[in-house]
C-alpha cells in the first residue's frame, strides 16, 4: 500500500493477521494528517475486512479490549483527531494495535 | 457415493468432520478461525459448498465468514449489522431499560432454495437478512418493533434469538425464537410477527402464562409436517400441532424436562430427541450418566438411550444448536458437548460412538447430508 511520501507503519494483533491475511508489518500511505482516525481510516481501505474488529463502525469508538500504542505510550484514549506521534508520522516508529490482556 | 459433513462451531474455532455413509470413520479438519468462537456454521440447502459461519471474539467483535467450496477456503463478508432506526430499550436484568446493542450472531440460517440468501439470528435479539451472500446485512425490524420488545429481558446467556426455522410448504411463514421472550411466528416473509406462546408456563415470570416472557430454548420441526413445533423451553418440554397458535406440553416421563436442544428424526417426524439436564443450576446430565432421551410418540413416552455414552462421572452440558439430525437412510444423529466431545449415531440414537473427544467447548452442531 506505499505509494508516494512516508509510510506508515502499522503492526496488527495476530487475530487480525490472520483474518486479513497479513504477514509481519502493514505499510499505509496517508493523505493528510497522520491520526489515529486517518490510520485506521487507510488501514480499513486497505483490508475491508477489518471494518468492525478495531473500532465499532456505527459510532467509530475503539473497541473496549483493543489497545492502541506507539513510542512506548498508550494512545488508547487519545482523541482519534490528534496527530500521532512525529516517529510514527515520519515511519520510523510503527503504531501498534494490541488486544488487551483480558483474557479468552 | 453419498456422506455426511459435520459443522462443529467451538469457543475457539470450528471443525469440519466428514465421512461416507457408514459414518464409521472420519476425517477432522481444523481448527478454521482459530482461537475465535464460532457460534453458528451452515450449508446452504441449495448449494451445499455454500456454507456460512459466525466468528466472533471479545477482543475484535463479529465477523461473518462465507465458503464457496465446502469449507476448504473462506473468506471474510459483511459483519455490518445496524438495527433499523433508533434501536430502542429492551429490559435489562435488573428491570431498567437498557439500549438494544449488538453483540453478536448466534444463528445463521440459509434459504431454502437461494444460496446467496441468509438470515441471521443476533444479540441482542433481532434478525437480520443477507440478499447478497452476507455482504450486507439488513434487519426485519417488524420482530423487534411488533409491540412487546421493550419487555423483552435477557437470559442468563444474554439476550439472543437462536432459533430461525424457515416453513418448507408456507413458504413465506418464518418461526423463530429469542431467549427470554419466546416463540414468534411471521407469515409475510419476515415484515410482521406476533409471539407464539399459548400454553407456555414459566414460573420464573410473575404472569406464568404471559404472551412474551418465556425462556425457549430451541424449536424444532420436521420439514414434511410444518406445522407440527417441538420445544424445549427452560424447563419443560412442548408440542404444537397448529404452527405455534397453541402448546401443549409432552415432557411425560423424562427425568428432568430442563434442556437446551431438541430435534425430530429425519423420516419419522413423530420421533423426537431431547437432552435431559438436571436443572437451571446443575447444567450436566442427571446422575453424571449422558442420555439422550427419544420418544417415537411424538412426546409423552421417552426412552434412554445410552450405548456408547458415558454413563458415570459426565458432567458436561449439550447446548441448544448442538444436536443434528441428517438425512441418510438410517437417519444419523449427532451432538457436541461443552466437554468438547462430538458423538454421532448411525442408527436413529439406538447406539453412539465419539467422532472426537477433545474439542474446544462446542457451541454448535450442523450436518449436511452429501450425495
Amino acid at each position: 500500500m506505499t505509494g508516494g511520501g512516508v509510510a506508515i507503519r502499522v503492526v496488527l494483533p495476530a487475530h487480525l493477521r490472520r483474518l486479513a491475511r497479513i504477514q509481519g508489518e502493514v505499510s499505509l500511505q496517508v493523505a493528510g494528517a497522520v491520526t489515529q482516525a486517518t490510520v485506521l481510516d487507510a488501514l480499513e481501505t486497505a483490508y475491508p475486512m477489518l471494518r468492525g474488529t478495531i473500532r465499532d463502525q456505527q459510532s467509530g469508538r475503539r473497541r473496549a479490549f483493543m489497545r492502541f500504542f506507539a513510542c512506548e505510550e498508550d494512545l488508547s484514549h487519545e482523541p482519534p483527531d490528534a496527530p500521532l506521534p512525529a516517529a510514527v508520522a515520519d515511519g520510523a516508529e510503527p503504531y501498534l494495535i494490541v488486544g488487551a490482556m483480558a483474557g479468552g | 457415493m453419498s456422506g455426511v459433513r459435520v459443522l462443529v462451531g467451538t469457543r475457539k474455532g470450528a471443525f469440519v468432520l466428514s465421512s461416507d455413509e457408514a459414518r464409521q470413520d472420519w476425517e477432522v479438519s481444523g481448527p478454521h478461525f482459530s482461537g475465535w468462537e464460532i457460534y453458528h456454521l451452515k450449508g446452504s440447502p441449495a448449494d451445499p459448498d455454500r456454507l456460512y459461519a459466525s466468528q466472533c471474539s471479545g477482543w475484535s467483535g463479529q465477523v461473518i465468514q462465507r465458503s464457496d467450496d465446502g469449507g476448504r477456503t473462506w473468506e471474510p463478508v459483511g459483519n455490518n449489522f445496524s438495527y433499523d432506526g433508533v434501536p430502542g430499550t429492551h429490559q435489562w436484568y435488573d428491570g431498567t431499560p437498557h439500549p438494544w446493542e449488538f453483540e453478536r450472531v448466534w444463528h445463521l440460517e440459509p434459504s431454502l432454495d437461494d444460496p446467496d440468501t441468509v438470515y441471521a439470528g443476533v444479540e441482542d435479539a433481532g434478525l437480520f437478512k443477507s440478499a447478497d451472500g452476507g455482504k450486507s446485512w439488513r434487519e426485519l425490524p417488524g420482530l423487534r418493533g411488533h409491540g412487546s420488545g421493550s419487555s423483552w429481558q435477557p437470559g442468563a446467556g444474554g439476550m439472543c434469538l437462536h432459533t430461525i426455522i424457515l416453513d418448507p410448504v408456507e413458504r413465506q411463514r418464518i418461526f423463530t425464537a429469542i431467549s427470554a421472550a419466546g416463540a414468534f411466528r411471521s407469515d409475510d416473509g419476515g415484515e410482521t410477527w406476533r409471539p407464539i406462546n399459548r400454553g407456555l408456563k414459566s414460573e420464573g415470570i410473575p404472569d406464568d402464562d404471559a404472551e412474551v416472557g418465556h425462556c425457549v430454548h430451541r424449536l424444532a420441526m420436521h420439514p414434511s409436517r410444518p406445522s407440527v413445533l417441538f420445544m424445549q423451553k427452560h424447563w419443560d418440554v412442548m408440542r404444537s400441532d397448529d404452527a405455534g397458535e397453541s402448546w401443549r406440553e409432552i415432557s411425560g416421563d423424562l427425568p428432568t424436562d430442563f434442556g437446551f436442544p431438541i430435534d425430530v428424526h429425519a423420516h419419522e417426524p413423530e420421533t423426537v430427541y431431547v437432552v435431559p439436564i438436571t436443572s437451571d443450576s446443575e447444567h450436566f446430565p442427571p446422575d453424571g450418566q449422558l442420555r439422550v432421551y427419544r420418544s417415537r410418540s411424538g412426546g409423552d413416552e421417552w426412552e434412554p438411550l445410552t450405548r456408547g455414552l458415558p454413563q458415570q462421572h459426565c458432567y458436561v452440558n449439550v447446548l441448544r444448536d448442538a444436536m443434528a439430525v441428517d438425512q441418510l437412510d438410517s437417519c444419523g444423529v449427532y451432538f457436541g458437548t461443552t466437554g468438547g466431545q462430538v458423538y454421532a449415531s448411525a442408527d436413529a440414537g439406538d447406539s453412539w460412538a465419539p467422532i472426537v473427544r477433545d474439542l474446544p467447548a462446542v457451541l454448535s452442531v450442523e450436518v449436511q447430508t452429501l450425495s
